[in-house]
């Protein structure tokens, strides 16, 4: 069981809802996956509109916590507005807080990110920063009140996977109690196994399920990667090692010559 | 009338209210969070919140998102 917050949750995937080829093909994914958080955000809606409604909808039937977000926001105060209106909507003090920094890498701008996550911690907002894998910027994002870290493995969509495991490792090692969820840059189940196998948490995750050829099949996938490494990590990997150890001793072997 | 900029485009409007403006403007929807001048506006708020000429208005409204 993952607790995040005050919430317990069995599934250790986080799913966004953009880019699927259709709301039914969300919906199916999302049931697949057994995930219980999905994240959600808030756009302009244009007059007499009823896409939002529609979308709410959906969600609302979905029965799983809502994650709203701040995808986009550049600035400390668009985000902290984002936040404030998305707690309006849908009732929950939980926040991705996401404050993009680089238009190319959508890196996170990650000193806005401490300003803005201690301005919604002190708000009673629940923040999940979306970081970096620097270690100083995650605790800072601790001191300002966050109680979890969602570092990137990779820029945001593209798939490539973890790109600095040793820097994930550290910070693994350096915040043993905080709960730890890899958001963005996963491509495959591999990479969430290969996450979980370092002792995270969690993966968020979008565009590997939903650009997939079959979202609700790429997601149970997922869902059972992320079980396999979380396992794995339970169970305590092998260290690779240099040379080779044979598996069948070798002591009371047979002379035949 | 008064001009507004709702959503990024300006509105000749003759609503009083932000509700009066949703109205006008056939929103509804309990789904719906609004801002004017960059400050949230809570629903229960609106009917009483007065427009003014030149306000900025946002009315967001959930999309898909990861």
């Amino acid at each position: 069981m993952l607790t995040l917050y005050d919430r317990t949750v069995s599934s250790r995937l986080l799913l966004g809802t953009a880019r699927y080829p259709s709301p039914a093909k969300l919906a199916d994914a999302v049931r697949r996956s057994g995930t219980e958080i999905v994240t959600v955000s808030l756009r302009r809606e244009t007059a007499g509109g009823k896409a939002g409604g529609a979308f709410f909808e959906l969600i609302r039937d979905l029965g799983v916590h809502v994650l709203p977000n701040t995808a986009g926001c550049h600035s400390v105060s668009e985000a902290v507005l984002t936040a404030k209106m998305a707690r309006e909507v849908f009732r929950t003090n939980w926040i991705k807080l996401e404050l993009i920094g680089h238009h190319d890498t959508l890196q996170p701008d990650v000193f806005q990110l401490v300003e803005a996550a201690k301005i919604l911690s002190d708000d009673g907002f629940e923040v999940f920063p979306y970081t970096t894998d620097d270690l100083v910027v995650g605790e800072r994002l601790l001191q300002a009140g966050c109680k979890l870290l969602m570092p990137w493995c990779a820029p945001i969509g593209s798939a490539m996977g973890p790109q600095n495991v040793s820097a994930l490792k550290s910070m693994r090692a350096e915040f043993p109690d905080i709960p730890l969820i890899v958001d963005a840059g996963i491509g495959r189940p591999s990479h969430a196994a290969q996450v979980m196998e370092l002792g995270y948490d969690a993966v968020l995750l979008n565009t590997a399920v939903a650009g997939a050829g079959n979202p609700a099949l790429m997601a149970e996938a997922f869902a059972k990667a992320i079980d396999a490494g979380h396992l794995a990590y339970q169970a305590g990997p092998l260290e690779p090692r240099d040379m080779a150890v044979p598996s069948t001793p070798v002591i009371g072997k047979g002379v035949f010559a | 009338m008064i001009r507004v900029i709702v959503n990024g485009e300006a509105q000749e409007c003759a609503a009083r209210t932000l509700s009066d403006l949703l109205t006008a403007l056939d929103y509804e929807g309990d789904w719906l969070a609004t801002a004017v001048n960059g400050n949230l506006v809570q629903r229960e708020e609106r009917a009483e919140w007065p427009l003014k000429e030149g306000d900025r208005v946002e009315i967001l409204a959930p999309m898909q998102g990861g």
